[in-house]
């Protein structure tokens, strides 16, 4: 990991004092745990083979290696609270819910796809989860989100919101711009950073000055840099920030060391960054080998697992397969919601 | 069943590639993610990772294998307790169309969509269609929406400034829904930069009254994700020179975001502030933004001229569901106007109204424009010429139906507007002109419009940049020929 890595049991705190008295894992969390990320792991594998064959076209960027980041975080929010993320948000949506067979045929662009195939892979949204996409301009989503926080403190709905961000966005304008406002009105947002080490290929080292966690700082934000591969210290984390949020006390910056498998995008041959790095993530940080190894102790049988796996592999062909069979939207639809009719 | 593993594509564009090298053989194990071989094209390698678990049971394309077409299958994995034998007979041809035969690919997977001829609202199922929007933006002229604007001067009103005008607009919004705030810099304890929000603190506090930091790309997303979350923001530029740092917020996420989620989100948003130039303020504070964001859909566009336009149009824009530019004027904001007190005087987005009646030229203008044209008209009347003046009142969508009557009427049109010429409001009012009322016209459409030089600070020049009502008079004359 990188130099300032932190186990999350004694977390990088900023501002305020992080107590650990985190629950430990109980087996029951360790499967769903598994499930979750290995759905999002198997569903991107799929979505790599489907763009290989040329049924996903355009821009396709895939979140395998990060899966704990999302995994840890959606598992302490709350039903009422929302979330926001840029372009590498299929792991997103499919953690607060959202049904893998919409989102596979938004990627192939049919009928079927949560936004009627007219969004596509770094457009897709659902009211019911509170997703609030899917951004493709990097950083947009970060001012969105303070948004979000925005109107869950005006409602008084006891929400906040969660707006990620990749270490590249970190350092558009508008971030620091949405800081300063959600630490001035003391706004429910929690800022997730996921530092994969690249923006695009441009490495943290070469486009970030200092850490990313302590950007908050000028403004009165805690921050905290914490283990994103291992999914319980992310668990953990997000407990204490959002409670800190939740709790009116303005925006919380979480810096998740993570990491990106595969290249930025599905084009990209990533060659940036040496074999052995990669292989390093893969083999010593993975976040589902490292659930595998805690289920192996909690003994957890073989067989159980299996039937995750099984039960995983099933959803992910089926999405695959809805994918493709679901029809490309009507002709008519090239006209329809770009502008909702006015009420007489 | 055995699997198939394919060539893949590393782009959209990419059609075959080279086989590189393989890491696995025939017998190995692999894992999903497993990298199984590399592949490269002139412009990158790339490595092939595993999707299913099996044992490699066949090697289809040798290493060194040069342009392999994408998709031609390149090896044969085997599942749990499946053998060499259960291999079936596969063509490893590249021009061959690839057998998909991986179980959780079907075959059918393209064009099973019916081909669904024509594009008009009645084919779409299950979803509430605005006819009108859709003919809209199929470029047809349709009636504007119905509007009884008479009946409102008939009973009250009242004399007041554009300022006051647009001020009780918002209050009486305020009023009747507590999800609408006004945010923007100087709206609240310094009563508005222009003063428009007066006393909209003291009312209604500051929690729907929000002073924000100078910081327009900003608050103009954090409005975009608060009326994502269900408020109404009306979201004040000091001025709309400010809103290109936050043009992405508007255009992007406000304008497009229903389109890009299928109609299921939504942006019931306002942005407002002053448009165009004030009085010799410089290059970088005197633009007019109308065909900017005209040029957007999933954006309305309106430009309000007198008192009454500036109320019943904001109120109208607050309660529309979509992302409304509003694009004000400083000069206009001390003008005073007789106003219909009635609160229910809300104009319809997409009516032009027609403030001079006229039979021999057509003049439409919008914004202060609108004042300047009445001006030439009067002028025009002087000397035997009797024009019509169109006040446009809503920039996109445009009330083409207003405009194409007039011209059938009069057939000659002179278009007016504070913006630069090129790719400008009048370039897209001839083009209308030319499409739907080409065998009417006696004269080509003239257009008045702003130097196409940047806004200079010398009195004179800038006098001479902008469109006055001599030059509507010299336009107007020169399409009846009667210079």
């Amino acid at each position: 990991m990188a130099a300032k890595k932190s186990d999350g049991k004694k977390g990088k705190a900023h501002l305020r004092s992080v107590s650990n008295s985190a629950p430990e894992p109980t087996a029951q969390d360790m499967k769903a745990f598994y499930r979750e990320m290995l759905l999002i792991r198997r569903f991107e594998e799929k979505a790599g083979q489907l763009y290989g064959m040329g049924l996903i076209g355009g821009f396709c960027h895939l979140y395998i290696g990060q899966e704990a980041v999302v995994t840890g975080i959606q598992s302490v929010q709350e039903e009422q609270d929302s979330i926001v993320t840029a372009y590498r948000d299929h792991g997103h949506m499919l953690a607060c819910g959202m049904d893998p067979k919409g989102v596979m045929a938004e990627l192939t662009g049919r009928k079927g796809g949560y936004s009627l195939g007219k969004g596509g892979s770094m457009h897709m949204f659902s009211r019911e989860k509170n997703f609030y996409g899917g951004h493709g301009i990097v950083g947009a989503q970060v001012p969105i989100g303070t948004g979000l926080a925005f109107a869950h403190k005006y409602k008084g709905d006891d929400g906040i919101a969660v707006a990620y961000m990749g270490d590249g966005a970190s350092n558009q304008g508008q971030v620091a711009e949405s800081y300063n406002m959600a630490a001035l009105w003391k706004l429910p947002v929690l800022y997730v950073i996921e530092n994969n080490k690249y923006g695009m290929g441009t490495s943290t080292a070469r486009h970030a000055a200092g850490d990313l966690y302590r950007r908050g700082e000028g403004y009165g934000i805690p921050g905290e840099q914490v283990d994103g591969m291992d999914v319980f210290t992310v668990r953990n984390a997000a407990r204490q920030a959002i409670d800190y949020v939740r709790g009116g006390n303005g925006p919380y910056i979480l810096e998740m060391m993570t990491y990106r498998y595969r290249g930025h995008s599905m084009s990209d041959p990533a060659k940036y960054r040496t074999k052995e790095e990669v292989a390093q993530f893969k083999d010593e940080h993975d976040p589902l080998l490292l659930i595998k190894s805690m289920m192996d102790k909690a003994g957890i049988k073989e067989d159980e697992i299996k039937a995750i796996d099984k039960d995983i592999k099933e959803i992910v062909n089926e999405a695959a397969q809805f994918a493709q069979e679901s029809p490309e939207p009507d002709e008519s639809e090239l006209w329809t919601d770009v502008l909702k009719p006015v009420e007489e | 069943m055995t699997i198939e593993v394919l060539m893949p594509a590393l782009s959209p564009t990419m059609t075959e590639g080279n086989l590189a090298k393989w890491h696995k053989g025939v017998g190995d194990k692999v894992e999903p993610g497993d990298v199984i071989a590399e592949i490269e094209t002139d412009k990158a390698t790339m490595e092939v990772e595993a999707v299913d678990e099996g044992v490699i049971g066949k090697i289809l394309i040798e290493e060194g294998a040069q342009s392999v077409a994408v998709n031609t299958p390149i090896a044969v994995l085997l599942e749990e307790g499946e053998s060499e034998g259960d291999i079936g007979a596969v063509s490893a041809e590249a021009d061959e169309p690839a057998p998909v035969d991986i179980p959780c690919v079907p075959q059918s997977s393209d064009s099973s969509a019916p081909a669904v001829a024509a594009s008009t609202a009645a084919q779409v199922e299950g979803k509430a269609i605005a006819d009108r929007d859709i003919l809209y933006a199929q470029g047809q002229v349709l009636e504007p929406p119905p509007f009884d604007e008479a009946a409102f001067f008939s009973k009250t009103t009242e004399e007041v400034t554009v300022r006051e005008a647009l001020r009780d607009a918002m209050a009486e919004e305020m009023r009747s829904d507590d999800t609408v705030f006004v945010m923007g810099e100087e709206v609240a304890e310094y009563q508005g930069a222009y003063k428009v929000t007066q006393g909209l603190l003291d009312e209604f506090g500051d929690k729907r009254v929000v002073d924000t930091p100078i910081t327009e790309h900003g608050f103009a997303g954090l409005g975009v994700g608060a009326a994502f979350n269900g408020l109404k923001p009306i979201i004040e530029f000091m001025t709309w020179n400010f809103a290109m740092q936050a043009i992405d917020q508007i255009i992007n996420s406000a304008g497009k975001t229903l389109y890009m989620a299928g109609g299921q989100m939504g942006c019931p948003i306002v942005f407002r502030g002053p448009n165009g130039a004030a009085s010799r303020v410089g290059a970088q504070h005197s633009q007019d933004y109308a065909s900017w964001y005209a040029h957007v859909p999933g954006l309305k566009v309106v430009a309000p001229w007198s008192g009454a336009d500036a109320k019943g149009l904001l109120k109208a824009a607050i309660r529309d569901p979509n992302p409304v530019i509003f694009l004000e004027n400083e000069i206009l904001y001390g003008q005073s106007f007789e106003v219909p007190t009635d609160e229910d005087y809300i104009i319809p987005i997409g009516r032009a109204k027609i403030e001079r009646t006229g039979s021999d030229v057509t003049i439409v203008a919008y914004s202060i424009m609108v004042g300047k044209a009445l001006e030439a008209a009067e002028k025009l009347a002087a000397q035997g010429i009797d024009a019509e003046v169109i006040n446009l009142r809503t920039i996109r969508p445009l009330d083409r139906y207003t405009i194409i009557e007039s011209v059938k009427k009069t057939n000659r049109i002179v278009s007016v507007e504070e913006g630069w010429p090129y790719a400008g409001i009048g370039s897209e009012i001839a083009a209308l002109c030319m499409e739907h009322a080409f065998d009417y016209l006696d004269a080509p459409v003239k257009r008045v419009c702003a130097a196409d030089v940047p806004m200079p600070y010398a009195a004179n020049l800038e006098r001479l940049a902008l469109p006055q009502s001599d030059e509507i008079v010299h336009a107007a004359k020169e399409v009846c020929y009667a210079d």
